[in-house]
């Protein structure tokens, strides 16, 4: 019996139950339909993200255990017609109306945009919210006056928005796309980029209360925020209509908006039609709306992400093994001081998560000046972190190498340095061989990270393509495929190198 | 031409050397013999400055390295020292100390050409007739872990001789063979000695040491108890702990 036998029956045997879990997931509910359901438990329970922020749904920051925004007080108030509880239900807003699809929760309301893209994934309430798209400047900035001015210059909005998609319409804009909402202002006032271009409400409430941010331009794109359920709970969308048509007329919604300084115009729209959805939107989205999967047509995209993954985890990977090795020299070396902070080193990057040294390197540095780019940054995070654990693999293949080569060396009239360089560490290389690989392919697959700081590499790429299709399982599949394929040949690389370096010395 | 001097060591709290004074003349071949842990390779490894001491000194020619704890020690000078006796007095380890990762040819050139700017191609060269020497010409382009011990052994003598050392030290050189290649690394020594080169050997085999040397010393609990011509230390033993140690060996 073959240990690889062995090894591929409990791979397929894992997946197996991936799947059952998957999958039994989805429908368990004893009741007809939702909406029989919520009012049966009493419970309603409502999808948002709040990484999305104000003035949706976010935690109140001077009481940090509570969440507020507009959208919770208009759940509340749904909630309170139906003469039921709310729960929530944090989940991220890519995969939002997937995991709606997956019966994780009832309702989607979160900003999400009535589109006929999403129209054949889900069914929509009546809109709650008229939204445009508003440019936001720095208060300093000359050079943009409305949406025309916004090519050639770097434009920061969000992923999956229909001001990402107006922006990609133009064609001449460079467009950084982020997930969450702070961070783009956060570019815009360290000059990162020239320009936010978002919806309305999250314009209103960022740059109103900043001095150095100022709205510019009339809104542009008009359309409306409905209420997402799965597309057959029919029921449950005439009774969120009916109850959002009763806070319209009754003013209630008014206030709401008022309360969150978003009432404006626009928003008398919603009371003039109910139902016939469609007719909601009133610039269609170009984007092709037949909802079809082609490889050939999401490839290219992939493959970018592929080549920014690579790209950046070759320049980390360097960076990590020159510094881990100077590291291990002064550990290793070094007078008590030069020690001392060594293993600080060490400890303090090896014991904190990556993801927070990133946004520290990314959105902290500016408030003391230093502005890095997305790349810089992305290459130092990675590289300082891994550069902790080489240096812990470089001091014990060193160490294992024995005492007396170092002391044939210095009889020999060497220096420490030259003795090292030339006879200790070309040893302990060919030891660290299997551990870097490792590294490596680990830090490979950690280069996902960075996509928090604005960067589209692979796993990111596969989240937009994903998220936009709802294909999340062909396309996942690929970009699997894509980073085995890649670092596969790697591992094989070392091992054929480290077969060769044992080859000249350990056959007898 | 080399002069240890009144030499303290310790380790912590153990003293290894108080006060131990050792000339050596040029031309001389000086086997160091006694009981384990009596000091002999501590010795041999303070000439070079492989062990550090506290008082005292060791000179070789016009070089001096002082004890860290005398007032003429200066880590600078100290360096320079250092430096320049490791590159005129050889040295020869029980366990070879080759580098595993480069082959006979390799070993040998390293030191000439990255310590003394040597030129590739002499170095070459010279390694081919040191190999020649220790016969192993055949070898030159082996690894270490493909050669025998006696073989690897002959190598790390023909690398320490590629430096032109003034001195070798020879730390035990055959005590981690098989009793058949003894002989050659023996034999390798014995040329070497006879071409007059000054030789400090540490060993066990007490026959050859009657044979090679010119001067015997004999060291117990780190003090010298007794030295002088093989005939005086092998045959007519002054101190007890010697000719106790010796009747061990000459049985």
């Amino acid at each position: 019996m073959s240990y690889m036998r062995i090894i591929i029956r409990s791979i397929v045997l894992l997946q197996l139950c991936f799947f059952v879990i998957f999958f039994s997931g989805r429908y368990t509910f004893a009741y007809q339909n939702t909406l029989e359901k919520i009012k049966s438990t009493g419970v309603l329970t409502w999808g948002f993200d709040a990484e999305g922020g104000a003035p949706y749904v976010f935690y109140d920051p001077r009481h940090p255990s509570k969440m507020i925004g507009f959208e919770v007080d208009l759940v509340d108030a749904i909630a309170r017609e139906m003469g039921v509880k709310v729960q929530y239900f944090q989940n991220a807003w890519d995969s939002i109306l997937l995991a709606l699809q997956r019966g994780d929760f009832d309702i989607a309301m979160n900003g999400i945009e009535i589109t006929p893209q999403r129209e054949h994934i889900v069914s929509f309430s009546r809109p709650y919210f008229a939204y445009a798209e508003q440019i936001v400047i720095r208060a300093s900035e000359v050079r943009i006056n409305n949406l025309d001015d916004l090519r050639g210059k770097k434009v920061g909005t969000l992923y999956n928005t229909v001001a990402k998609r107006l922006l990609e319409e133009m064609g001449d804009v460079t467009v950084n796309t982020y997930s969450g909402q702070v961070e783009p202002f956060k570019d815009l006032l360290s000059s990162r980029i020239d320009a936010v271009f978002v919806d309305l409400p999250i314009a209103l409430y960022y740059a109103v209360s900043n001095p150095q941010l100022r709205l510019i331009g009339e809104p542009v794109g008009e359309g409306y925020y409905g209420i997402a359920v799965r597309s057959e709970d029919t029921a449950l969308v005439y009774e969120l209509n009916r109850i959002l048509e009763k806070l319209i007329r009754s003013g209630e919604l008014k206030e709401i908006y008022k309360r969150w300084g978003l009432w404006n115009p626009l928003q008398e729209r919603l009371l003039l039609h109910e139902g016939l959805l469609q007719k909601y939107v009133e610039t269609p989205p170009s984007v092709s709306q037949k909802v079809s999967f082609k490889v050939n047509t999401f490839l290219p995209m992939l493959l970018k992400g592929a080549l920014v993954t690579v790209g950046i985890s070759l320049v980390s990977m360097m960076l990590a093994v020159v510094l881990g090795l100077a590291l291990a020299v002064m550990r290793l070396y070094g007078n008590t001081w030069v020690q001392k902070i060594a293993t600080a080193y060490i400890e303090i990057y090896r014991g904190t998560p990556l993801l927070i040294q990133l946004y520290i390197l990314y959105y902290g540095l500016p408030n003391i000046g230093i502005t890095l780019s997305a790349f810089a940054a992305a290459i130092i995070g990675l590289g300082m972190n891994y550069a902790a654990y080489e240096a812990e693999i470089y001091r014990a293949g060193i160490q294992s190498i024995p005492h007396g080569q170092t002391e044939a060396a210095l009889s020999l009239g060497m220096s420490r340095r030259l003795a090292l360089k030339r006879i200790i560490l070309p040893q302990a290389f060919r030891i660290t061989i299997p551990p870097m690989t490792n590294d490596f392919v680990a830090l490979f697959k950690d280069s996902s990270l960075v996509s928090v700081i604005a960067i589209v590499e692979l796993t990111k790429a596969y989240g937009i393509l994903a998220a936009a299709t709802m294909n999340f399982f062909s396309l996942g599949i690929i970009t699997a495929l894509l980073y085995f394929g890649m670092s596969y040949p790697l591992s094989l690389y070392a091992r054929r190198l480290e077969r060769r370096l044992m080859r000249k010395s350990s056959v007898r | 031409m080399i002069k240890i001097h009144n030499l303290l060591k310790q380790y912590n709290d153990l003293l290894v050397f108080n006060g131990l004074n050792l000339d050596i003349e040029k031309g001389s071949v000086v086997t160091v013999i006694g009981p384990s842990g009596s000091g002999k390779s501590t010795l041999l490894r303070c000439i070079n400055g492989l062990e550090s001491f506290q008082r005292g000194y060791v000179s070789v020619d016009d070089q001096i390295l002082y004890g860290i704890h005398e007032q003429d020690y200066r880590r600078e000078q100290e360096e320079r020292a250092l430096k320049n006796i490791r590159r005129r007095v050889g040295m020869v380890f029980q366990q070879f100390n080759l580098f595993p990762h480069m082959t006979v040819l390799q070993n040998i050139i390293e030191a000439p050409v990255y310590v003394l700017g040597m030129n590739q191609a002499e170095a070459e060269t010279q390694a081919l007739s040191l190999l020649r020497k220790v016969n192993l010409e055949g070898k030159v382009q082996s690894y270490p872990n493909q050669l025998s011990g006696g073989e690897q052994q002959r190598v790390a003598i023909a690398r320490a001789l590629a430096m032109s050392p003034v001195a070798m030290l020879f730390d035990e050189p055959t005590s981690s063979l098989d009793p058949e290649m003894i002989d050659d690394v023996l034999l390798v020594i014995k040329d070497l000695v006879s071409e007059g080169m000054t030789t400090v050997i540490v060993t066990h085999e007490m026959s050859f040491a009657r044979d090679v040397s010119t001067q015997v010393v004999f060291m117990d609990k780190g003090e010298i108890t007794e030295q002088g011509s093989p005939q005086d230390v092998f045959s007519y033993p002054k101190n007890d702990r010697t000719r106790t140690f010796l009747s061990r060996f000459m049985r």
